[in-house]
């Protein structure tokens, strides 16, 4: 039997997940929370914006209201970059310690002790490193656009109409997915590197905004959020979804999947509705399990620990917990 | 979920009309309420404040580039981001750019879904010019789509024109606009309760409490004959139901030359129609108002109703920008009410006897 350890936030918890196996959570305040720790509290921003975990598992990286990028390890705040007056509301973490984040139609990479600045046209929703660091992906209005984070190679555009907000790589790089502001989802393959020459793939048909991507192990499926199921895409094969249909698990009638976390090694995906619940539903069968019963809000955060056996989720309502799944 | 929405007033106004001054005041007064406010540049406000917000217009067409179904972007994305923070405002404030068209803003609260969630539009507040408003007419419609949008109306700098400058300049902007609530102001000096959480978009407010609205309709303008070819329809003589606005607007064929001299207000191309009849049959009134605003959305600027169904205990409200249109039960009839169904429409290029005629068709059996 999962056991749920419950902790109570006043405020939206942002992020949710693991520092080096210890559950912390990042609140729209600005305050970082470590439950399991004697330094309970770290203050990483004068209001939150944005958060996600590095890519090493050591620290969160925050954006916020007062301009500040900051890298939260358990018991210190250090500055990354400081934009005065600027809101930071997307941000991203790379290879070796690299660092994306962008305000209005503005990205910026922190890599090793540099700062870049890439300006766009239009303000920028969106931003992911590609799997080796070498590339930024910057989500906008009218697609994406590709930076060379080394080196001053032209930028490469991706084009597709409306309004995109968020953007991720397969783990192995060879697709782009964004999220959109059309209840919809759009992908690039970009198998052919030279010409640019990209094929499309649409996934549409959620009744609200996928908001909530992640991707399974190997990058067999992308999990998503959006509809009464968490929508999974098969980019097994060699077009990826091109022509496939989707699969959903966890559907409940009477609710919506608002949040998606991929286990990281089996084919499980945890999913938060927007009453609160949480459940993990294997792939393979489609078999259930509930994890949390339904809350007062929106889940806003979920994310696995390293090793697959526990589980952190918050909510929009400040509700947190650490599920164990170990038995 | 079930918390109140947090009320958003859309602040638009043409270059100069004081939008400044008055952001500055709402910044500084202490109306003991807290603001958050969202503008296009720090530079103007002189006041530091971390209730400011500084952000680009984005517009964004949605549903594969219909003009009328375009949002503000950028609005979407600070709207969430301000309200994650429970109770932490009680309003939020948009400063538009002096040339924008006040669509997009508004239409932001109507077509996004998790914007619709947490806060709603509580009013559109333009500022005018009175001195300089006469010549926007002429070089600027984003001027005149302003007045035809707001809710209210402050007449600025109101000492820089003479009495009857005002009163033509009032003329028009009723002329445009029939149910705005109009005040008059120098330097920005509004009393700030006639600004902020209005409650704009209780429809019951608008259309009842404005006296020009009740006094508008229900008589043949006394100075007005149709000619011949006027496209006014003058057969339904039962109840002559269809509603004569102050200012008549005749159809491109219309002979009447005093309307050419007639000096009481400036010249303007919006137009607003007032439809009033009794009870609707409800499917044919849906089908109607879906199928205007998709064929004439984009003449329409702004539509607003209160509409009685029978059988139905409560008034049903409707509200729209362009295509969107937006409906709800709002609160039951009263005992002393009068079951009857009234409607603006405020835009451009309306055809007023197909809007008339095919109102009057949906009236229940």
């Amino acid at each position: 039997m999962p056991t749920v350890t419950p902790y109570d936030f006043d405020e939206y918890v942002e992020l949710a997940t693991f520092i080096n196996n210890q559950p912390v959570f990042a609140l729209v305040d600005g305050t970082v929370h470590f439950p399991l720790s004697p330094n309970k509290t770290v203050q990483a921003n004068k209001g939150l914006l944005s958060a996600t975990l590095s890519q090493d598992g050591n620290s969160i990286l925050t954006g916020g209201e007062d301009g500040r990028v900051m890298r939260v390890v358990n018991d210190a705040a250090e500055v990354v970059s400081e934009q005065k007056g600027k809101w930071i509301d997307v941000i991203a973490s790379g290879p070796n310690g690299a660092v994306g984040f962008a305000s209005g139609r503005t990205a910026w990479v922190v890599a090793n002790n540099e700062i870049k600045q890439f300006d766009h046209e239009r303000a920028v929703e969106g931003l992911a490193f590609a799997p080796k660091g070498l590339r930024l992906a910057c989500g906008r209005y009218n697609g994406v656009t590709l930076h060379w984070v080394v080196g001053n190679g032209a930028p490469v555009d991706l084009h597709w109409g409306g309004a995109h907000t968020q953007v991720i790589y397969s783990p192995d790089g060879k697709y782009i997915v964004s999220s959109m502001a059309e209840n919809a989802l759009h992908g690039w393959r970009m198998d052919d590197k030279k010409s640019g020459d990209v094929k499309h793939m649409r996934m549409a048909g959620y009744p609200t905004k996928p908001k909530s991507l992640s991707w399974s192990a190997n990058g067999k499926w992308l999990a998503s959020s959006g509809s009464q199921a968490a929508i999974c895409w098969p980019f097994s094969g060699k077009d990826g979804p091109i022509g496939k249909v989707p699969k959903g698990f966890g559907a409940r009638d009477d609710s919506m999947v608002v949040c998606v976390a991929c286990h990281p090694t089996e084919d499980v995906v945890a999913v938060g509705y927007i009453d609160g619940m949480v459940m993990a539903v294997k792939m393979a069968d489609g078999s259930e399990a509930l994890l949390r019963h339904p809350g007062k809000g929106p889940i806003s955060s979920l994310s696995w620990d390293a090793g697959g056996t526990r589980i952190v989720f918050g909510s929009e309502e400040g509700e947190a917990g650490l599920i164990d799944v170990s038995e | 979920m079930s918390e109140a929405r947090t009320p958003v007033t859309v602040l638009t106004g043409y270059l100069g009309s004081g939008k400044t001054t008055l952001l500055n005041r709402i910044l500084s007064e202490d109306h003991g309420k807290k603001y958050a406010v969202i503008v296009n540049e720090f530079g103007e406000i002189g006041i530091d404040n971390d209730l400011i917000v500084e952000s680009d217009e984005e517009i964004y067409e949605m549903n594969n580039g219909c003009v009328c179904c375009t949002v503000r972007g950028d609005l979407v994305r600070v709207v969430q981001g301000l309200l994650k923070r429970k109770g932490r405002f009680d309003g939020i404030l948009v400063e538009t750019t002096g040339l924008a068209d006040p669509a997009p803003v508004a239409q932001t609260f109507f077509m996004d879904d998790d914007v619709r969630a947490k806060a709603q539009l509580d009013a559109v507040v333009g500022l005018v010019d009175a001195k300089h408003f006469p010549l926007r007419l002429k070089d600027a419609p984003e001027a005149e789509d302003q007045v035809a949008f707001a809710d209210v109306v402050i007449l600025n700098k109101v000492d820089l024109v003479s009495v009857d400058e005002l009163e033509k300049l009032r003329a028009t902007v009723r002329k445009i606009n029939p149910h705005a609530i109009i005040h008059t102001a120098e330097r920005s000096n509004i009393a700030l309760d006639q600004v902020l959480d209005r409650g704009s978009f209780d429809l019951d407010r608008i259309l009842e409490d404005d006296p020009h609205f009740l006094h508008a309709h229900d008589h043949d303008h006394p100075d007005h004959e149709c000619g011949p070819s006027c496209d006014h329809n003058h057969s339904d003589g039962a109840a002559h139901s269809h509603a004569h606005s102050h200012e008549h607007d005749c159809g491109p064929d219309c002979n009447h030359e005093d309307h050419k001299l007639d000096a009481s207000t400036h010249d303007t191309t919006v137009k607003s129609i007032s439809l009033r009849a009794g009870e609707m049959n409800r499917d044919l009134f849906f089908s109607w108002i879906n199928k205007l605003t998709q064929i004439d959305g984009p003449d329409i600027l702004r539509l607003k109703g209160i509409v009685a169904f029978p059988g139905d205990d409560d008034r049903f409200v409707v509200q729209g920008v362009h295509m969107i249109v937006e409906g709800d039960h709002q609160r039951p009839w009263k005992a002393d009410e009068k079951r009857e169904t009234r409607m603006v429409f405020i835009g451009r290029n309306l055809d007023r006897e197909k809007i008339e005629r095919t109102f009057n068709a949906c009236v229940a059996a």
